[in-house]
């Protein structure tokens, strides 16, 4: 591996992290959890297009 | 000495169990319950599409080797879309486990339908975890110096040393996708087999 490739693969960017009391979470994974709670309700709460009764005849 | 008949053969037992794993016409419906027509029962497909492109994207990785990724463009690109597709892949099994959860979807004789998704959970952290221990970088280095504490502190790491990664490689490109596909096809022909389970108001086998 090239001296500039592996610069580039120990060049990684450090986290950011928030604290509270004994909790520590990292930003992103703390969006990916309130991305996942919001598409949960989202999913809950809009309507499905071309949703109807199909005569329930199956 | 009698003759064995054709059903007397374990290949016709085979064929005639595999016929029957699933009431006729729903192996591949074209029609659900109108209880069905709503976003939150989506989730279980969208899961399956991310599986599907995790399983064409590592593929690909394989071809060109663990430390691909880090010497060409298009490596880094497959690997993103390894990772992306594995986002989209948990992500959409938590939702998917999280409406299960709240709607019960354990009732109507869909026990086993659970379990199997449980177990389907499971091994994709395991295989989720063994992806971040294949990266051959400093990010899988600390994470599996960081797991090792944890996982011999229950005795497990008498049987696999998270610290091998080449251990963990063939974990998670063999292993983990095995059970994981295995699984996921028992857990789809028991969807299959009960239907979707209705909204817990609704009546069973109304549709």
């Amino acid at each position: 591996m090239a001296p500039s490739s592996i610069l580039a693969v120990v060049d990684v960017a450090t986290g950011h992290y928030l604290h509270w009391g004994v909790i520590q979470i990292s930003l992103t994974n703390l969006i990916v959890i309130v991305v996942m709670v919001v598409v949960f309700v989202l999913a809950l709460l809009l309507p499905f297009p071309g949703g109807h009764d199909d005569g329930g005849d199956q | 000495m009698t003759t064995p008949t054709v059903a007397d053969t374990w290949t016709a037992r085979v064929a005639d169990r595999i016929a029957h794993l699933v009431p006729p016409g729903q192996a591949l419906p074209d029609r659900q319950p109108a209880y069905v027509a709503s976003w939150i029962y989506v989730f279980g497909v969208t899961t399956l599409a991310g599986l599907a492109v995790v399983l064409v994207t590592g593929s690909v990785l394989a071809v060109g080797g663990a430390t691909w990724w880090h010497v060409s463009s298009f490596g880094h690109f497959v690997n993103s879309a390894h990772l992306w597709s594995t986002e989209v892949f948990m992500g959409s099994m938590v939702i998917h486990l999280w409406g299960k959860f709240w709607m019960a979807a354990w009732r109507g004789n869909r026990a086993l339908t659970w379990i199997t998704g449980v177990l389907a959970f499971v091994a994709s952290i395991g295989a989720a975890f063994t992806g971040y221990l294949s990266q051959t970088n400093l990010d899988s280095q600390w994470i599996s110096t960081q797991a090792k504490d944890g996982l011999n502190s229950i005795g497990v790491g008498a049987y696999f040393n998270v610290l091998n990664p080449g251990q963990m490689l063939m974990w998670h490109i063999v292993l983990m996708p095995f059970f994981i596909g295995v699984i996921t096809v028992m857990h789809i022909v028991l969807v299959r087999r009960h239907g979707v389970v209705p909204p817990i108001d609704a009546e069973e086998g109304v549709r």
